[in-house]
């Protein structure tokens, strides 16, 4: 098993070049550079000062060059710093935004394994009835309707008419006069809408896929065998189909960790909340190349790690499958 | 001669005058606010599509950083209401008889937010500051053209200029920064980005990335406390939630598109709460073309283009009449604008009698035009983003066809736009806006020398006139004399329609009814927010202190 580990590791690391080297090339393939943004069509600005920006990004050398250069830095766990003006390391631009965007993808997540289950069981078990149907028209619907519209439908409903929820932002104005339960209350309020309307959005993935797995198991003879005993139908999926049922539920889970610290871009800016995907779209627009290749590598380290992990608790999980142990017979 | 001389005095006189007159109207500001009934107290709510990226003013360059930035600051001088130059940090300034330099007498009553008193040391500091070239700012322009700065004593400094250069004065309304903070250090990655000291009214309270930013009143300030506590700026990076939360009261003052304005403001919840202000933009709108493209090369062309656009249609169809027709690079109403000069009202068929002199003639009896049997057809190019400029490239479109020209449009993402079109000359006419600012030096956009790559006369126009005017006009200090260069540049760039002026926009501001002292101007709206007030019945926000 370690071994295995190891050498998935290992594996690892030509990959990384890999996407790095071509992620680095394709961003600037885009026209436009950082310097443009900073200093072009704009009266008030000197005739100067497009060189001078261009100087102090290094945009006048080689891409090849300024990768070499790049990677160096990188393998020392140096992102560099943003070429915006603010003058902050990538690092800790990630570190200001990582925290809402992972709170609310965790919840998001939570939410939607808390409901997309048991819908995709149930549906399993009844199916074809009204509330299979119910079920299926509804989670299609959420998956199908514009999450954008659906949120400025409940922004003004919710928000304008009825003033239950504020409409956009994390905090209030008052937050810090607040005691820990309104604090607490307050976050909650705000990001209320955000992580319903998301969840909403993503139930239709995982209960279909819980349905069709547990439909999948029922058909199969020891469910058959386990009826003929007598056992009680409510032991026999509880018990019996559920845990076969739920196995490929741990690959999927592996590998929406890299989506935990990814934001969607419209989302985030319909609620203003100051996450990774309007980062990555506003520097990837300003052509922050630092800040676009931090991160896509943690994007693309997540993604390994995540696959590396559902490989490995696939292994803890299901007896069928081992990894290293060679069969000694 | 004699008459210049005259003028310039006159101009001196001027000024000294109305340094002294403001200096008696600081006296009287706490007075003032008293007899209005004005109260102090509230927060006026404001937003912003993006995060600023620092609040040095000096070095940032989005619009983003210079609105909560240009509360926090002063500089030497700044425009009033009417956009006229008046003191600010100095409290007058002295122009020599040769108008190549400038006294200015600070202030000595001024101390920046952290109780440090400022000097002239801080003005030299700034100006030293601008013209390093390693200070990473877009501004240095103006700077690198003062010949010599010097101190003369702690409230006096004395910029000197190689020749008499008309916008120096304006210049120095750039922010000025703390020496004794900033000394030394390397600006952009100084925490005064973070968290700035200045001397404006109001004074950095807190920063929450992506959130909000928020200015409280500055006590000391010398024109007098600002009556609002706190100016709290949110971020909000998408309009339609904006509109969402200023109906929700969560905001108070908001840009509106001319819909939002005329199409979903007329409910009760909005007239109840709200005000409507609105002013001429410091903006417009045009069709520029591609003058080294043969197809254009003729002023004729260009005449029955213009000659062909509707622009009142593209007015009350897409502002929703939230605008008025331009005839120049000027806004309306400014000193600087000449109204007498050649228009292009719409006239089809006068733009094809025009067309038929520079030989387009239908000739194939298809309803097109053609040259030497080639057919009048050319790609219009704007940007993404702005659907007004689509709209408006669909509205000449249609126009243009009734008179045989046949137009493609295309739309392109900001970057490519600029870099693969503009910039290498690719297109043959484009649809774009300038902000006109208040300077009228029309180098940078209409001087023959600034066609090339990063340029802002990527159409190439080059007319020789053009060129001696705005040469001359830049070295004249007396207004009314300067004028006569510009009013002549106008009618030249009215004859020879290098752009079809389109229109300047309305500013359509939303503005919560609780706010009073609130006046637009040709400055804005915001010009004198030091001065707004909410009555103590009506207030919202209460701050400890």
């Amino acid at each position: 098993m370690l071994r295995y580990i190891a050498k998935r590791l290992l594996g690892m690391v030509p990959l990384l070049i890999g996407i790095t080297f071509i992620s680095f090339v394709v961003i600037h393939l885009a026209p436009g550079d950082p310097a443009q943004f900073i200093a072009s069509m704009n009266p008030k600005l000197s005739e100067t000062s497009y060189e001078k920006f261009v100087k102090m990004y290094d945009l006048d050398k080689p891409v090849l060059e300024r990768y070499i250069n790049w990677l160096g830095k990188f393998a020392r766990f140096d992102f560099g710093e943003s070429f915006s003006q603010d003058g902050k390391t990538v690092l800790e631009k990630i570190k200001e935004r990582l925290p809402v965007t992972i709170w609310l993808n965790v919840a998001g997540l939570l939410l939607i394994l808390v409901i997309a289950l048991p819908l995709g069981v149930l549906s399993a078990c009844y199916k074809d009835s009204i509330f299979d149907k119910g079920v299926t028209v509804f989670v299609f619907a959420g998956f199908a309707m514009p999450t954008f519209w659906l949120a400025l439908l409940c922004m003004y409903y919710f928000g304008v008419i009825k003033g239950w929820f504020p409409i956009s932002g994390l905090r209030s104005f008052n937050y810090e006069y607040l005691s820990t339960f309104g604090k607490i209350m307050d976050i909650v309020k705000h990001t209320f809408m955000p992580v319903v309307i998301s969840v909403f959005g993503g139930l239709a993935g995982l209960s279909r896929f819980a349905r069709n797995s547990m439909l999948d198991v029922l058909k199969e003879e020891y469910i058959t065998a386990a009826r003929a005993r007598g056992i009680s139908e409510r032991k026999i999926i509880f018990k019996h189909a559920l845990k076969n049922a739920l196995l490929p539920v741990v690959t999927i889970l592996g590998l929406s960790v890299p989506g935990l610290i990814g934001g969607s871009v419209i989302f985030e800016s319909i609620f203003s909340i100051p996450g990774m995907g309007q980062l990555f779209y506003q520097s990837v627009m300003m052509r922050d190349y630092p800040v676009v290749m931090g991160v896509l590598v943690i994007g693309a380290l997540l993604t390994l790690a995540g696959n590396l992990i559902a490989d490995i608790a696939y292994a803890a999980v299901d007896p069928r499958i081992r990894y290293g142990a060679k069969k000694t017979d | 001669m004699k008459k210049i001389v005259f003028l310039l005095i006159s101009v001196l006189c001027a000024t000294i005058l109305f340094g002294c007159g403001d200096k008696k109207n600081d006296n009287n500001v706490a007075e003032k606010r008293k007899e209005k009934g004005s109260v102090l107290g509230d927060a006026l709510v404001t937003s912003s599509l993006g995060d600023a990226s620092g609040l040095i003013y000096n070095i940032t360059s989005d619009s983003a950083s210079h609105d909560v930035a240009r509360n926090i600051y002063n500089g030497l001088v700044m425009l009033d209401k009417d956009l006229n130059i008046v003191p600010d940090l100095a409290e007058s300034w002295e122009i020599s008889e040769d108008s190549k330099s400038i006294i200015f007498k600070l202030r000595k009553d001024v101390k920046w937010h952290d109780g440090a008193p400022f000097t002239a040391d801080d003005v030299e500091f700034t100006y030293k500051f601008m013209i390093d070239s390693n200070t990473p700012t877009s501004y240095d322009a103006d700077f690198l053209l003062v010949k010599e700065f010097s101190v003369i004593d702690p409230y006096t400094v004395k910029v000197s200029y190689d020749e008499p250069y008309a916008p120096a004065l304006l210049s120095w309304g750039m922010a000025i920064l703390p020496k004794h903070l900033l000394e030394g250090k390397e600006a952009a990655k100084s925490s005064l980005m973070r968290e700035p000291v200045g001397t404006g009214p109001f004074k950095f309270k807190e920063w929450k990335s992506g959130e909000t930013i928020t200015l409280e009143a500055n006590d000391e300030y010398f024109a007098g406390r600002p009556n609002l506590d706190r100016l709290i700026f949110r971020i909000i990076p998408d309009l339609n939630t904006t509109f969402m939360e200023l109906l929700n009261g969560s905001v108070d003052i908001m840009g509106l598109t001319p819909t939002q304005w005329v199409k979903q403001t007329d409910t009760a919840l909005f007239t109840n709460n709200y005000d409507k202000h609105t002013y001429l933009s410091p903006s417009y709108a045009y069709i520029g073309y591609n003058v080294k493209n043969p197809l254009f090369a003729d002023k004729k062309v260009r005449q029955a283009l213009s000659y062909a656009t509707p622009k009142q249609e593209i007015i009350d169809g897409i502002l929703f009449g939230e605008g008025v027709i331009a005839n120049g690079p000027y806004k309306p109403g400014t000193i600087w604008h000449n109204d007498n000069v050649q228009k292009y009202d719409y006239d089809p068929e006068k733009a094809k009698k025009i067309l038929a002199e520079a030989g387009w003639e239908e000739t194939k009896g298809d309803g097109k035009l053609y040259k030497d049997g080639k057919p009048f057809t050319f790609t219009i190019l704007t940007n993404q983003g702005n659907s007004v400029r689509t709209k408006i490239a669909e509205t000449v479109q249609q126009s243009w066809r009734k008179i045989g020209i046949t137009v493609d449009i295309r739309v392109l993402e900001w970057a490519s736009f600029i870099n693969e079109y503009i910039d290498k000359g690719k297109f043959d006419a484009v649809i774009m806006g300038w902000n006109i600012v208040v300077d009228p030096d029309p180098y940078d956009v209409w001087h023959s020398s600034k066609c090339g790559p990063k340029l802002l006369n990527f159409i190439c126009y080059s007319n020789a006139e053009i060129d001696e005017l705005i040469d001359k006009g830049k070295h004249v200090l007396d207004p009314t004399e300067r004028k006569k260069y510009y009013d002549r540049f106008q009618e030249i760039l009215a004859e020879e329609q290098p752009y079809t002026f389109l229109y300047v926009p309305n500013a359509l501001i939303g503005l919560n009814n609780r706010f009073k002292g609130v006046k637009a101007a040709p400055a804005g709206l915001t010009y004198n927010i030091d001065e707004w007030y909410v009555p103590a019945k009506d207030q919202k926000y209460r701050f400890e202190k």
